[in-house]
């Protein structure tokens, strides 16, 4: 890692009245890295990626992207920054087509405002939506979701809207992109396609990825690097294989190794 | 899921994918309504282009009313208080030597300004809480008409100028129609360009789910608040309209009940529709008309001296208004646009509807 980190995290702690939701917490994400967080229930995962995203504010410590202080930037101004996300649970725009879900991704990219949007023909507001029309229809290829693009997203399968909602995530064309749980309550075959979106969107479009996950099978296979939280605070950071070898992480989240044997049914050496 | 495109509609390029109409028939369905709706004045007498008129100027002021509670999923209950500052506004306009064509524009923007500043609480306010804030805009506001004389002339009121272009004067029902016309083309157009672009989904996106906009860059304040402005400013040329039309305005008539009559017309035309709110414009206004029709028609009869209707006529309608707007909410929550919807979906694929 040559280059500065994209995302650091300084000693940040979040406090909601007495109740620590987060704890000293440092990291720092690499630029071209899928980073995964894991951790039990209430760890503090989501409160962690709300504080990158802007939902909630630290109480101490700072948030840096790209360098730059970002812990009292307006959560609104962030997708310009180039910070996209997705929702743990489904925040679609339920009454919009699909294609209209992503191209509010476009938002900040878009300069039309209300009145040459009103003159559409006249300020050019026209050839606007039409060239960003192309980059949107480059993103429903890419995810597979041509067959649904003038559906109402309200009225889709879980799978479907999971995939819609990472397309409007990446029409922001963010440089880290922020996935809360992208694989849950998803089949197989839904996490397997899931996972390749996300290789590809490291690998192939260039973005960062801090993603949260907790099927473990998925975060092993596909991060690079891995930090676990438990009770607000981390407890480990490394290449999955070290974390996942970590007598702290086997206690607060993976279970002793004889137990996991015990779930699976084998027998428990000796 | 599907779209209902007929066959053979293939759109091979982006543009013919972004229309406002969705198929062809449509849009030439709207354009012979608007080409027949402008012979109106040979067939119909000065009371039915009179209430043309009305059912214009109102379907604008709903429509503004729309985009505020229908897109951005706000409330308003003030909203007839902004209509009567526009009609005040251009009358004011005009007694300053502004020609009217302008002063109607020109008591929009008025209007507009006069919506942010009441749309500002938004920002922060929700729901009930809302309610109440624009509550006291609709209070303030005719408090402000009564006595402020030198913008509304008091409570005596104020007269106005007819409407002049190029020398021509439409002080009459069947020339002031074609103005209402014009008028109502360009603000429905501009609501469908806008709801099609940037700001327009902006807006709907804070309805649906404003964490996610905010995350999608979208400032909150800035489209709670603008939608005010939007709001007021479709009431304030709906006013102006108004008071061209009427050549009086006095501060009585935008009264609270006017408000609410606004919002039945979106609720009943369809929260979310612009054709809906036309629709539900149309209706509030003719309901009545044909409810008295159907009293005259009785009155006489024998049912008229068993009941002795002819003393309750008056009751009557505004009983069969209320009755209008509960039954709609029960039986047809999405308005009468999305009745529409059926009705068309009905017949293209009539008799195989299953």
């Amino acid at each position: 890692m040559a280059e500065p980190p994209i995302l650091e995290a300084d000693r940040v702690s979040l406090r909601f009245g007495g109740v620590r939701a987060l704890t000293d917490v440092s990291f720092a994400v690499g630029q071209g890295e899928i980073f995964s967080i894991i951790g039990p229930n209430g760890a503090g995962k989501t409160s962690m990626v709300n504080c990158v995203s802007g939902r909630y504010r630290p109480t101490e410590g700072r948030v840096l992207f790209a360098g730059q202080d970002i812990t009292r930037t307006a959560t609104s101004r962030r997708a310009a920054l180039g910070i996209g996300r997705t929702f743990q649970n489904l925040a679609l725009f339920g009454h919009m087509t699909v294609l209209d879900n992503i191209m509010v991704g476009r938002h900040h990219l878009l300069r039309s405002g209300f009145v040459r949007g009103m003159a559409y023909w006249l300020g050019g507001a026209q050839r606007e939506e039409l060239e960003h029309r192309r980059e949107v229809e480059e993103i429903i290829d890419f995810l597979e979701i041509q067959h649904v693009r003038k559906a109402i997203a309200g009225t889709l399968s879980y799978g479907l809207r999971k995939r819609v909602e990472l397309a409007r995530a990446v029409a922001l064309r963010p440089r880290l992109i922020l996935l809360d749980e992208p694989m849950a309550g998803m089949n197989l075959e839904e996490k397997e396609d899931m996972a390749r979106y996300i290789v590809d969107l490291n690998e192939e479009w260039g973005m960062t990825v801090l993603m949260i996950e907790h099927d473990m099978g998925v975060v092993m296979d596909i991060s690079h690097r891995v930090m676990v939280l438990d009770f607000g605070k981390r407890i480990a950071e490394g290449a999955p294989e070290e974390v996942l070898a970590n007598p702290h992480v086997k206690r607060a989240y993976l279970g002793e190794a004889d137990e996991v044997a015990r779930d699976e049914g084998e027998p428990v050496p000796a | 899921m599907t779209s209902m495109a007929p066959a053979g509609d293939f759109r091979s390029s982006y543009r013919a994918d972004t229309t406002i109409f969705p198929t062809r028939g449509s849009r030439y369905a709207m354009f012979t309504g608007v080409l027949i709706l402008c012979a109106a004045p040979l067939v119909f007498g000065r009371y039915e282009l009179g209430l043309l008129i009305t059912i214009g100027f109102s379907a604008i002021a709903a429509l503004g009313l729309n985009i505020l509670v229908g897109f951005t999923g706000q409330i308003s209950i003030g909203h007839a208080a902004f209509f009567g500052f526009g009609a005040f506004s251009s009358a004011l306009l005009v007694e300053h030597h502004i020609p009217v064509p302008l002063a109607i524009w020109g008591a929009g923007l008025m209007t507009a300004l006069v919506g942010l500043v009441f749309g500002a609480p938004a920002a922060r306010l929700k729901g009930l809480y809302l309610a109440i804030a624009t509550l006291a805009a609709q209070f303030i506001l005719e408090d402000f008409f009564a006595r402020a004389r030198w913008f509304s002339g008091g409570v005596a009121g104020r007269v106005t100028e007819p409407y002049e272009l190029f020398g021509l004067r439409f002080d009459r029902e069947e020339t002031y129609f074609y103005i209402v016309l014009a008028h109502v083309v360009v603000m429905f157009v501009a609501a469908a360009n806008l709801m099609r672009t940037r700001d327009g989904r902006a807006l709907v996106a804070v309805r649906d789910h404003y964490l996610s906009a905010e995350m999608m860059g979208i400032n909150l304040a800035y489209y709670r608040t603008l939608s005010f402005g939007i709001a007021a400013f479709y009431a304030g040329v709906a006013g102006a309209l108004y008071a061209h039309y009427l050549l009086f305005v006095s501060v009585e008539a935008f009264n609270i009940l006017y408000s609410i009559q606004f919002l039945a017309m979106v609720i009943i035309g369809g929260l979310g529709s612009i054709l809906g709110s036309m629709m539900g414009a149309a209706f509030m206004v003719l309901l009545p008309e044909i409810v008295q029709a159907g009293a005259d028609l009785l009155s006489g009869g024998a049912i008229d001296r068993a009941l002795r209707l002819g003393a309750s006529i008056s009751f009557l309608r505004e009983m069969a208004i209320g009755a209008a707007i509960i039954l709609f909410l029960i039986f047809e929550p999405d308005g009468l646009a999305h009745r529409w919807k059926m009705i068309r979906a009905y017949w293209k694929l009539y008799p195989f509807s299953h």
